[in-house]
This record gives structure tokens, sequence and C-alpha cells, in this order.
């Protein structure tokens, strides 16, 4: 008899969505020891989901390494000797970030997944406030593609980088950073778009563009106007410099890169990366105050 | 607090409403389940069921109208509420990728339950649902272990009103009785469950019912009452001598008692209460006694105008003939 309930299409009045949804007050007085240990476990199981998913995770390393030995090697050779010295070295803050990117963003597409199978509504029918969720759940994603970063950043060598522990630690803060930020985006994303093909539609589509004009590939001197100022509109732009002149504390001073300059004037990697936190931060506002009218 | 017949109540709405632009999904509802009541929310798809639900939850914010749930107000203090409930949404809210173990101590963190007791009180929520030998990733589970699991979720922090949105749909027996088991055993705990059914035997266990259809409470009362509103009883009797018993029952009990070719028939309000009254008026010999209820179908379809059956079916059936 009713058996068929789960297959027959929903008709639209039976399950109130999102849209329809206007601002529930959640925020819970005197609880923030609660909320603390509400972000502790929603952050844990970001960590539970990358343990249980290696295959995956060894799949997203899949495409840094190819552009870090394949390209980096295949353009080394071509090149002979590029000017500021080997060109793998070049790529290798890039390949960086694109091992962050991957599952940073990937921290949008289990938001929206979540919606899609019904958890978030358990965690959103808990006592815990929205933007906390939103929290733990950046925090989680942001933990795991920082990992994925580590791997890549290990192989420092490879990319005729010294292993320097002041520089590798310097990067991996910088690398968390980055994560965390980008992971922020996804999130502000995924509050906005419940649909998931829509949602990595809007992913692939922007994935490619933003690599290839953040300076990953090539210096942002010499390039054409029009590069030029899509590259310095670009945040990743500023993620990879930061990047780069980081990792070239390393290297003797006559090897260091040249550095992203905004008309003449090249910012302080200080600041670029205080720039990229601000701009997490405000994501994160954005995307909580957006989450908070989630029904 | 007002001296109320009904006692101490774990859920009350009143003029709750519900709008989506022009179209109003939920109107004006007046519901009061007391505590420790077992309700049954009854209706036809997109009755509104969901909605009322999703509001109660504090999910969705009402347009109009009050609600109370656990003693505090779903839209000023909607943080108290979710502390005091426990939610079973038809779709489970539990984490495939996570083992049931790692699912439960999400939920108690979510909900502040202690380390000390989450242990204890986790290992004896799995054990009652069949669950403690359950291994692997939630996904590897069949859907009514899931349903068992949800519902394992939703009690870890002994919440006071349960709600449960088709509970039952689509499982096998087997989930389905052990289910039923553990929400019999929640009463003895004082604790209120408010379910959504398509099941007549399930309704028929529910302390009280209300029926809703388009948005609107059209009928509200226990299985018994809901039943003796809609019609009489039908009382059949088979005896030695069918048209002396009827003459009998007419002139002595003053019946409207009426001889079939099958027996005799008397229609009462409370047919099982008549019983011992006929058996003791008739002289002749009785064979059988046989009351027939009207059914909590026949209740729904009075109210709504639609079979419970055909509830579940939102679009005509399959159209397995081609011309």
């Amino acid at each position: 008899m009713s058996l068929s309930t789960r297959s027959a299409p929903i008709p639209p009045t039976s399950a109130p969505t999102a849209d329809h949804a206007e601002r529930v007050p959640s925020r819970e007085p005197g609880g923030f020891r609660h909320e603390l240990r509400a972000i502790g476990v929603l952050w844990r199981r970001e960590l539970l989901r990358l343990v249980h998913n290696r295959l995956q995770l060894s799949v997203m390393l899949v495409n840094p390494l190819l552009f870090l030995l394949v390209l980096g090697t295949g353009l080394d050779s071509m090149l002979g000797g590029a000017p500021g010295g080997d060109y793998r070295r070049h790529l290798f803050p890039g390949v960086l970030l694109m091992a962050v990117q991957l599952p940073a963003l990937g921290a949008g597409v289990a938001i929206v997944r979540d919606r899609e199978a019904g958890f978030l509504r358990g965690v959103l029918v808990a006592p815990v406030g929205r933007g906390t969720i939103l929290v733990g759940a950046c925090l989680g994603g942001a933990t795991a593609a920082t990992a994925q970063g580590a791997v890549l950043l290990a192989l420092a060598g490879l990319a005729g980088l010294p292993y320097r522990p002041v520089v590798v630690a310097l990067l991996l803060g910088e690398l968390a950073l980055i994560a965390f930020t980008m992971t922020v985006l996804s999130a502000l994303v995924a509050v906005f778009v419940t649909r998931m093909e829509t949602f990595q539609t809007l992913l692939s589509l922007a994935m490619m563009p933003l690599f290839f004009l953040s300076g990953a590939l090539f210096t942002v001197d010499g390039l054409p106007g029009w590069l030029t100022a899509l590259t310095l509109a670009n945040p990743l732009s500023y993620a990879v410099d930061a990047l780069r002149r980081t990792a070239a504390l390393a290297l003797p001073p006559d090897q260091a890169p040249a550095a992203l300059a905004l008309a003449g004037w090249t910012p302080p990697v200080a600041l670029e990366i205080v720039v990229m936190l601000l701009a997490g931060l405000l994501a994160l506002t954005l995307a909580a105050r957006r989450f908070a009218r989630t029904g | 607090m007002t001296a109320n017949s009904d006692g101490p109540f774990a859920v009350r709405t009143r003029g709750l409403r519900r709008t989506y632009g022009e179209r109003a999904v939920v109107h004006g509802l007046d519901l009061t389940v007391r505590e420790g009541e077992m309700f049954g929310f009854l209706g036809p798809n997109g009755a509104g069921k969901s909605t009322t639900i999703a509001m109660l939850c504090t999910l969705l914010p009402p347009t109009g109208g009050s609600a109370e749930v656990a003693g505090a107000d779903v839209r000023r203090t909607p943080w108290e509420v979710r502390r005091r409930i426990g939610v079973v949404f038809q779709e489970p809210a539990v984490d495939r990728e996570l083992t049931a173990e790692e699912n439960l101590r999400l939920h108690a963190e979510l909900y502040g339950v202690r380390r000390g007791e989450l242990r204890s009180r986790s290992r004896t929520l799995l054990r009652l649902l069949g669950l403690d030998t359950a291994r692997g990733p939630v996904g590897t589970f069949s859907g009514g272990m899931r349903r068992r699991l949800e519902l394992a979720r939703s009690l870890l922090h002994r919440p006071r009103v349960l709600f449960l949105d088709e509970p039952t749909v689509g499982l096998d027996p087997q989930s389905r009785a052990v289910i039923w088991d553990l929400l019999h055993g929640l009463r003895r705990h004082q604790t209120t469950v408010f379910l959504t059914t398509h099941h007549m035997e399930e309704a028929e266990r529910c302390d009280r019912l209300a029926v809703l259809d388009r948005g609107r409470v059209v009928a509200e009362g226990t299985p018994q009452q809901l039943k003796a509103e809609i019609g009489a009883d039908v009382v059949h009797l088979r005896t030695a001598d069918d048209a002396a018993a009827a003459a009998t029952l007419r002139t002595e009990a003053g019946l409207d008692a009426v001889c079939g070719p099958d027996g005799v028939r008397v229609t009462s309000a409370d047919g099982a209460a008549l019983v011992p009254r006929l058996c003791a008026r008739l002289t002749v010999p009785v064979y059988s006694v046989t009351v027939t209820r009207p059914s909590l179908d026949d209740v729904f379809l009075h109210h709504t105008g639609r079979t419970i059956r055909d509830t579940g079916r939102s679009s005509p059936g399959p159209s397995a003939v081609t011309p």
C-alpha cells in the first residue's frame, strides 16, 4: 500500500525548502563551550571522512603531481634553464595551491551533498548555532586540505628547494590560511547554490581560469596588459606570490624569484596573508548570515 | 498557570499558519498534545503534515499564530525547543560514511550529552534496536537498519518530545516491530511521541489522532471516538430462531433489530457494550455474535474523501498497456 510513497514524486507542498525559509533566531545564550564542542565534533567528522576515503584522497594528489613532475620537467627541458632557475621550482607554489584547492573546494560539495542526503537537517535541528555548524565544517575542510598540501610540501626536494624547517613551517602555515579561505569561499557558494549539478558546474567553470590566471605557471611581468590585469585581479595570485616568496627564503638571494607588483609596488607577504585572511572572514560572515535563514 | 483539565501539554499550537506567497499550506492550526501521549497525525500527501512538523521543530518559521513545544516557544526560544526535542525525518539524517557509533557520538556532542553518559546510553539504544552487532559504515546498512539508527540518534539526548515523520514507511516488518516496541517503551518515561503515518494499524495504536486535510484539522480524538463519530457499529447475531430473536429485541429492548437471511443485524453506537445486554435478553440459543466497527480507513475516507491507501500514491498508477 503506502510502500510506494518513497518513489512517488514529492508534491511541492510536502517539504519546505530553503528558498521559502525566513530568519529563525538560533543564538543560544551562554553556550559558548557547547558551541566549541559542536565545532570540534564537526571538524572531527571531516577528518573521519578523510580517513574513510583514502582512495579519493590519493586520487586528488594525481593532478598536482602530474603538473609538477610531467609539465614541470617537460617545460624545464624545453626552456633549457629558465631565468630564475629551475621551472619546477617556479611551478612548485602553484602545485601546492592546486593540492590545497581541490579538497578545500570539496568542503562546499560536502555541504551541498549533506543537504541533499538529509544529514544537514539533522544537524540544523540540533541546539547549535548556524554559524557554529559552518565554522566546524570549514575548519574540518581546511584541515583536510592542509594535510593534502603537506604531502606535496614534503616533495619540495623534487622542485630543487632545500628543506629548511622554518621555511617549511611558514609555508605550511600559509597553506593552512589559504585552505581556510578557499574552504569558506566554497561554503559561501554552497549556502546559496543548493543543487549539486549547479554547484559542480560552477566549480569546474571557475577552477581552471583561476589557476591559469594566478601566476602559478608564468610570472606576471612581461605579459600582455589584459593578462596582467586579470592576474592582478585574481586573489589566488597573491596566495601564489606569498608562497613563492616564502619558499625563496630557503634559496640564496641571487636566485630569488620576481615578485608580483601592483603598478610598481610590491605588497609585503604579510599584507597578502592578512588580506587573504580578512577575505576569508568576510566570506564566512556572509555565509553564516545566509545559512542562518536555511530551513 | 491556569488550571487545565487536559493536564500539562507537550505541544500546543494556536492559529498556527504557514503560507508560501499566496498559497496557504497550513491554516490556523489549533492542536494540543498532552505530555506522555502518543499523538498521530494523519493526512493525504500535501495536507501540510511535514510543514507542520518543520514549524514545530523550529526549522521553518510560522507565518502566523503560535506554537509551544516542550514548554518553549518555537519563535521566541527556538534553541530551548531544539534542546528538548528529538526528530526522525523521512530521510535518515545519519552520515553514511561513518559507523553507527561515530554517528551517535557526533549527535551526542551536538546535543551536549555528557561523555560518560554517551557510552552507556548509545550501547543501550543500539541493543534495544538490534544494531549492537552492526559494523562498518552506515551506507552498508539496510534501509530498516538506517531508520532504526536514526531513532537511536533522536533519543540519545532523552528528548521530552519525539517527532517522527512517517517512521516506518517502506520498512521490513521486523524493523517496524522493533521501532514500535521502542516507541511503546517510551511512554513509560513520559516521552511524548508525535508521529505522522499512513498505516492504519499504526494510527490505531495512538492515544489520539488528528486528521489533517488541506492544511486544516478536520477531525480530532481517540481512534475510538473518531470511529464512533462517523457511524454506528453493526452487531450481527446468529441464533436458533432469528425471527423470534429479532422480535424479542424489538419489543423488549427497543432496539432496531432487522432479521435477514443470514441472521439478525442490530446497529448501535457502541456495539461491544451492547453484546452482554443482547445475550441477557434473548431466550433462544445464540450461536455467534460479531461486532463490526467502522475502521479508521472509513474515518479517513469520511473526512478527506480519499482512502488512506490512495494517499501513498500521488500519481496515477503505472500505465502498463500501450495502444
